[in-house]
């Protein structure tokens, strides 16, 4: 019967390529993290600063505006919109992966697959809390994506076909997640940093395991070398996409920035994600669906090719291959188990009245 | 990745934020954990229950799992009342009150430390 | 009520496996066979809350099973491993409850099939606790613990469910009815206990017991439901359509 020795050594990963990786230099720049994350303030304001001015100064001076203070009108909608929708992808996002939870090809990867989304949940529950502390209510959120007038990340849009999509995913979804969510732990808003900053710490595993998972299939049989490159085939395109459109063709970039909500811009994240992924795909020995990716000496980054924008709109406006598939099986879940929250309620509430 | 999902051409970028006549889901719950023995309690996060058993075990299934936490609260989060100095300017009276900190006395320094 | 027990049809053979190996193997099928139905619910639950609790507890029953997959390879000295032992064997070969094997259906029927099982782990590893085996008596150690953190959860949910609302008991009746002729071979091993703890927690959520004496055994000895071929294809195709490769 067969043994579970691998059949040839895993090789280490050359130390160029780890600290490319952002989750080994997120690792050591640990200390790096805005040490205020405290409840205190440590700015005096002037009393003479009107509303605008002092949240203003709050921002500027890289403190944090907490749920009490006086905001915008647009920063308030803007978070929410944001906050939410993050909150909305981490929940859809566990769908694709969920997918393949019954059928994980061994109880080692069953195990790290549920921990995986089961963190995604968990994720999605304390982004729903930090937006809850901005006035709005959970459950109306909802039902709002249920009715589909809020949005996720288009790139949960797109089928798990095969195995090696939990490696690719892992890889390089999280590992776009990753470029943004440390830029995020740096937001103005304190709710959403904090949450940012959790969800950073449990985040660690998520990339790894999907790029250790693609390692064993590049070094494994044929069969499963060719399922890792299909994989990346159908997964790089849309990785890109998660970047948005570019800076110039980006509504609302500009005023993020100034509030501090957005740190870096589509471009920049898009070309860091570009670089430093590129490596690590020479070193699985996995071609990049992309001719005109070359490195570029003079700019000291890659070229890459055009992303399909008509793809991108029509996947935005809620035309990808699985947007209708993730919001029926989300609003499925949701109404068949109105019967149990309805019960919930009404046993704490005779509880409640036994006990007065 | 951005979650920042981009606005179309021609769609309005203004979300809705509630919901006309939904029904009442479960309330609401501040959790606060004491991480190790001989620390206090923290402030970590909120969630969801119908009761406080089931807001207990929440607690510990979503803020714990990774083994954090000797000790877990959880209250209702109506039943939280804050006071916010910033906000509340009329209550502070320190600036006025100054002999009520020691830097206001001149004390000898023969007189040792006080 | 004297209770009619269909079992393995006459003169199938026994087993073949040493007792002691048999026991870890089926405790371990058990908790294999539940963990996958759990996993089932992942994002489908009736909210986050919920959702994460059920993968929390499917997690905490996959590292009992492959714990014990690990100890029954070496105990039995053929070099098996735990993936040899949940994706090489066939049905007949399994030795699960019929119970746990039974499909999820609504959320009553998950949480009483749970609750069923959850009193009787208990029970178990208080007992494995003493083993001789190290490995089996570590296992039950920390069993205990989570045990008793399912228990709570199930039991509570009963009561919820069970006293809720009219639909919600409705339900939880039915799931009551359905499962009920399952019980006998899961109580077996502590009959009047088993019995005694679930009378507690259905007093007070105003459920009965069905009054029909039929159960239904044959899990320990390979003789299953219908359901449990389609769980294992699911849970077995990768292995076997790619088979000796490393994941």
């Amino acid at each position: 019967m067969a043994t579970l020795v691998p059949t040839k050594p895993v090789p280490t990963i050359p130390i160029e390529v780890l600290s490319a990786m952002p989750l080994f230099k997120w690792a050591h720049r640990k200390t790096e993290i805005d040490p205020r994350f405290t409840n205190e303030r440590s700015f005096v304001y002037h009393e003479t600063m009107s509303p605008e001015e002092k949240f203003q100064a709050i921002v500027d001076e890289e403190s944090k505006i907490e749920p009490t203070d006086w905001m915008p009108d647009g920063y308030r909608k803007t978070l929410i919109r944001q906050i939410a929708q993050h909150a909305h992808s981490e929940i859809i996002g566990m769908q694709p992966e969920g997918n393949w939870i019954t059928r994980a090809p061994s109880l080692h990867r069953k195990a790290i697959l549920m921990a995986k989304v089961q963190d995604e949940a968990g994720h999605g529950l304390y982004l729903y809390s930090a937006a809850e502390t901005l006035g709005v209510k959970r459950d109306d959120l909802q039902e709002l994506l249920h009715r589909g007038k809020h949005k996720y990340s288009s790139i949960f849009n797109y089928p798990t076909l095969s195995w090696a999509d939990m490696g690719a995913i892992g890889w390089l979804v999280d590992g776009a997640a990753i470029t943004n969510q440390v830029m995020l732990t740096r937001c103005s808003y304190g709710p959403y940093a904090r949450a940012m900053v959790r969800i950073c710490k449990e985040e660690s595993f998520h990339q790894r395991q999907g790029y250790e998972l693609l390692i064993r299939l590049c070094n494994g049989s044929s069969e499963q070398k060719e399922m890792a490159q299909d994989a990346l085939d159908r997964w790089w395109w849309p990785s890109l996409m998660m970047f948005g459109p570019i800076d110039s063709d980006s509504t609302h970039s500009e005023q993020s920035m100034q509030w501090k909500i957005k740190r870096v811009s589509n471009d920049d994240l898009r070309q860091q994600f570009v670089d430093m992924t590129v490596p690590q795909a020479d070193f699985l020995g996995l071609r990049i669906p992309d001719p005109d990716l070359a490195w570029n000496e003079e700019r000291g980054h890659y070229d890459f090719g055009e992303i399909d924008w008509d793809e991108f709109w029509q996947v935005v406006k809620g035309n990808g291959p699985m947007s209708r598939d993730r919001i029926e099986h989300k609003t499925r879940a949701w109404e068949e188990g109105a019967w149990v929250r309805e019960a919930a309620t009404a046993h704490a509430a005779k509880s409640a009245r036994s006990a007065a | 990745m951005t979650y920042d999902v981009p606005v179309a051409p021609g769609e309005n970028a203004e979300l809705e934020e509630s919901v006309e006549g939904a029904v009442e889901g479960w309330p609401m719950w501040e959790v606060f954990v004491r991480a190790r023995r001989g620390i206090s309690h923290v402030h970590i996060g909120s969630l969801h229950a119908p009761d406080p058993r089931s807001a207990l075990q929440n607690a510990r299934d979503v803020y714990t799992r990774r083994g954090e936490g000797v000790s877990v609260w959880v209250v209702p989060s109506t039943e939280i009342h804050a006071f916010e100095p910033e906000a509340a300017a009329e209550y502070v009276e320190a600036n006025e009150k100054v002999y009520r900190l020691a830097t206001a006395y001149d004390i000898p320094d023969e007189v040792g430390q006080m | 009520m004297s209770e009619v027990v269909s079992s393995v049809p006459q003169g199938m053979p026994a087993v073949d496996m040493a007792p002691e190996l048999q026991a870890v193997v089926a405790h371990a099928d058990d908790n294999l066979v539940l963990a996958q139905r759990l996993g089932e619910w992942i994002s489908y639950a009736p909210d986050l809350e919920i959702d994460i609790a059920l993968g929390n507890i499917a997690l905490d029953h996959l590292g009992v099973a492959r714990a014990l997959y690990t100890r029954a390879g070496e105990i039995q000295g053929e070099g098996r491993g735990e993936d040899d032992f949940a994706m090489r064997r066939t049905e007949r070969e399994f030795l699960n409850l019929l119970l746990v094997e039974q499909p999820n259906g609504d959320f009553a029927q998950t949480i009483v099939r749970q609750f069923f099982f959850d009193v009787y782990q208990r029970l178990l590893w208080e007992d494995l606790s003493g083993s001789d085996d190290d490995t089996v008596a570590g296992v039950s150690a920390r069993g205990r613990k989570e045990a008793a953190y399912h228990y709570e959860f199930s039991s509570s949910w009963v009561l919820r469910l069970g006293d809720g609302t009219e639909e919600s008991h409705a339900r939880t009746q039915r799931a009551v009815d359905a499962l009920w002729r399952f019980t006998a071979e899961l109580s077996e091993p502590y009959p009047e206990v088993w019995r005694e703890d679930v009378d507690v927690v259905f007093a007070e959520a105003g459920l009965r017991v069905p009054g029909d004496p039929y159960q239904r055994s044959g899990g320990r000895e390979g003789y299953h439901t219908e359901h449990l071929g389609f769980l294992l294809a699911e849970m077995q195709w990768m292995d076997r359509t790619y088979p000796g490769m490393t994941w």
